[in-house]
């Protein structure tokens, strides 16, 4: 569910992208962290980097926070560049690290208080830690809070001054699910108001739910970006699990013209996906084949399900399947 | 919209985020408050958290207190000539402002570091020089309780400095400039080496300050080469000055000054060239 675009409130003019980052390159000796990335981020609309470990999401992000110099390319956030025009943009930017930088002895509300003292007109402090559901946890320090209460401060902290873009660098990580749903539920609020959302993550449900835009990075490169409609369009499939493995030329033949099937051993099971080129021929009849195949040659489907592809497909089609460090 | 109580274990266990948020509180609204208003509430902060640290006010109020009671009441060590807590008390004036603008900054400023504060704090409207301007704040409110403090103990065990404008402003100029010179030296320190490098460096030269550096006697005890080679430590420049002041009621030397001067001007240009942020 997503809020008409054109009900976006902004501050700036619409034709100025909240971000724009242009053929960016970092180096950290002689490994290449991003080699010529390129994208741009809409005012008022959520932006996901999604990507492996080591991607260069990261790096990427704290160039944008001014925090590292590009050693190629530009960035611009709002239309300024983040090292030379630091001091009128940090007002405007709203900044959540991956871990960290609170100190372990300040207590949360007098943290989130002090970033509020840095800003002319600052959200309540009181009322955001009501809504983060921080407030029993006010008096607390920071070290003896939990990792979910740690992550939800530093992004209260992020958005306390109002800013008209915030960079949230993997939000949810590590959080249980109530305390993803009230993060998720901010970003969509962050949007509504028309504040400019970049955020990093490796959980494709959170880009598909949240994200305006979604941009694959992988080896310091965009490998694929778009809608998260966009890049799951056009693929729908059938997936069920057998004790045994199929016969799957024998299922092909069934089936009707620009199917395919593939099984994958997974356990002691195989998976069996059977996809058709054709997303309207996927309908009733194309799962009444199937389970007659199944029962004509005495195999039993187990959790059998219908599906469209989702970004995790995409996102595994594009990076790969071998593991990162 | 329910009303929030303080915090019971009952409450904390209950209490989940709550799931609708008005999007109208997130309406951009961008600006920095003005520089006066970072400095102090930022200045707060560090003081609180100062304040707060255990290992910290060990460090900065308990140990001068015991070394100042208990060595003024006990002939165990040989402080020089006069009345003991007379000799005493300027040197621990001087131990204790090392140990907030040298010890504590530097441990404070290196975990900071480590765990990402400085960069975080790089991140908002408030400035290198506000952040800067905030530490020297709270190291110097620090170092106000900390004289108040050993100031009302050595009243209260007989202390009877040799007080007059003069001597008090001159103490003052005393205490600023190590306090320059011990900061840079800590901030030299924190924004080179590792936290725990920071940790364990900071904790041995107060120790070895404490023993070299005339806090608890006059260097004059020491052999004449290693009195010479003491003399150009910022602590026992610092402590001769205060007890040349306080104990004699005599102008300290040129030499005292310059020293601390040296330290702060010297320590000052090498950290602002090699203070990393993270």
């Amino acid at each position: 569910m997503k809020p008409d675009p054109g009900s976006h409130v902004n501050s700036g003019p619409m034709d100025t992208p909240a971000l724009e980052v242009v053929d960016l390159v970092k180096r950290y000796g002689s490994t290449t962290a991003v080699t010529g990335l390129s994208f741009t981020a809409r005012q008022g609309a959520v932006t996901a980097l999604l990507g492996p470990n080591g991607a260069g999401k990261t790096s990427t992000i704290e160039i944008c926070e001014g925090f590292r110099r590009a050693d190629g390319g530009h960035v611009r956030v709002l239309g300024l560049d983040p090292i030379t025009d630091a001091g009128a943009l940090k007002p405007r930017v709203g900044v959540m690290p991956q871990s960290g930088g609170v100190p372990t002895g300040a207590r949360t509300a007098e943290w989130l208080r002090l970033m509020a003292s840095f800003h002319s007109d600052p959200i309540d402090p009181d009322l955001l830690l009501e809504r983060l559901g921080l407030t029993s946890a006010g008096r607390t320090p920071f070290r003896r809070l939990s990792g979910g209460q740690q992550q939800r401060l530093s992004l209260a902290c992020a958005v306390v001054g109002r800013p008209e873009i915030v960079f949230l660098d993997e939000p949810t990580a590590g959080l249980d699910p109530q305390a993803r749903m009230a993060t998720w539920d901010l970003v969509k609020a962050l949007r509504a108001a028309g504040v400019a959302v970049i955020l990093t993550t490796h959980h494709m449900e959170e880009a598909e739910r949240l994200a305006d835009h979604v941009v694959i990075i992988d080896h310091g490169a965009v490998v694929v970006e778009g809608t998260p409609a966009e890049l799951t369009e056009g693929r729908r499939e059938v997936r069920f699990t057998t004790a045994s493995p199929i016969d799957t030329e024998s299922l092909l033949q069934a089936l009707p013209e620009g199917s395919a099937v593939s099984t994958t051993p997974s356990g002691d099971r195989h998976e069996c996906a059977v996809s058709t080129e054709d997303p309207h021929a996927l309908g009733p009849e194309f799962l009444a084949t199937v389970t007659a195949w199944c029962a004509s040659a005495g195999v039993l489907a187990e959790d059998l399900r219908l599906r469209a592809r989702t970004l995790e497909d995409v996102f595994l089609e594009t990076t790969g399947r071998e593991l990162r460090d | 919209m329910t009303e929030h109580t303080t915090g019971t274990a009952a409450r904390a266990v209950t209490e989940t985020p709550t799931l609708a948020i008005d999007p109208g509180m997130f309406t951009p609204a961008p600006g920095a408050a003005p520089m006066w208003r970072m400095v102090a509430a930022q200045t707060g902060m560090e003081l609180r958290v100062m304040l707060r640290h255990g290992e910290q006010f060990l460090l900065t109020m308990v140990i001068p207190v015991l070394l100042l009671v208990g060595f003024s009441l006990t002939g165990v060590l040989d402080v020089g000539e006069g009345p003991r807590v007379d000799a005493l008390t300027p040197g621990i004036l001087a131990l204790a402002v090392m140990s907030t603008s040298f010890t504590g900054l530097a441990i404070g400023t290196g975990f900071e570091r480590r765990y990402g504060v400085l960069k975080r704090l790089g991140a908002t409207p408030l400035s290198r020089f506000g952040l800067l301007a905030a530490k020297t704040l709270a190291v110097l409110g620090v170092q106000a309780v900390q004289i108040a403090l050993l100031g009302t103990v050595a009243l209260f065990l007989g202390w009877s400095p040799t007080l007059s404008p003069l001597s008090l402003l001159i103490a003052l100029t005393l205490i600023l400039l190590g306090t320059a010179a011990f900061s840079s030296l800590a901030l030299l320190m924190a924004g080179t080496l590792r936290a725990e490098a920071t940790l364990a460096g900071a904790n041995l030269v107060y120790v070895l300050m404490l023993g070299l550096g005339g806090v608890l006697f006059p260097t004059s005890n020491f052999p004449g080469p290693m009195e010479q080679a003491v003399s150009v430590l910022p602590i026992t420049a610092l402590t001769s000055g205060l007890r040349d002041l306080l104990t004699h009621g005599a102008v300290p030397g040129a030499g005292v000054f310059l020293v601390l001067l040296v330290w702060a001007v010297g320590a000052g240009l090498a950290a602002s060239r090699l203070f990393r942020w993270e």
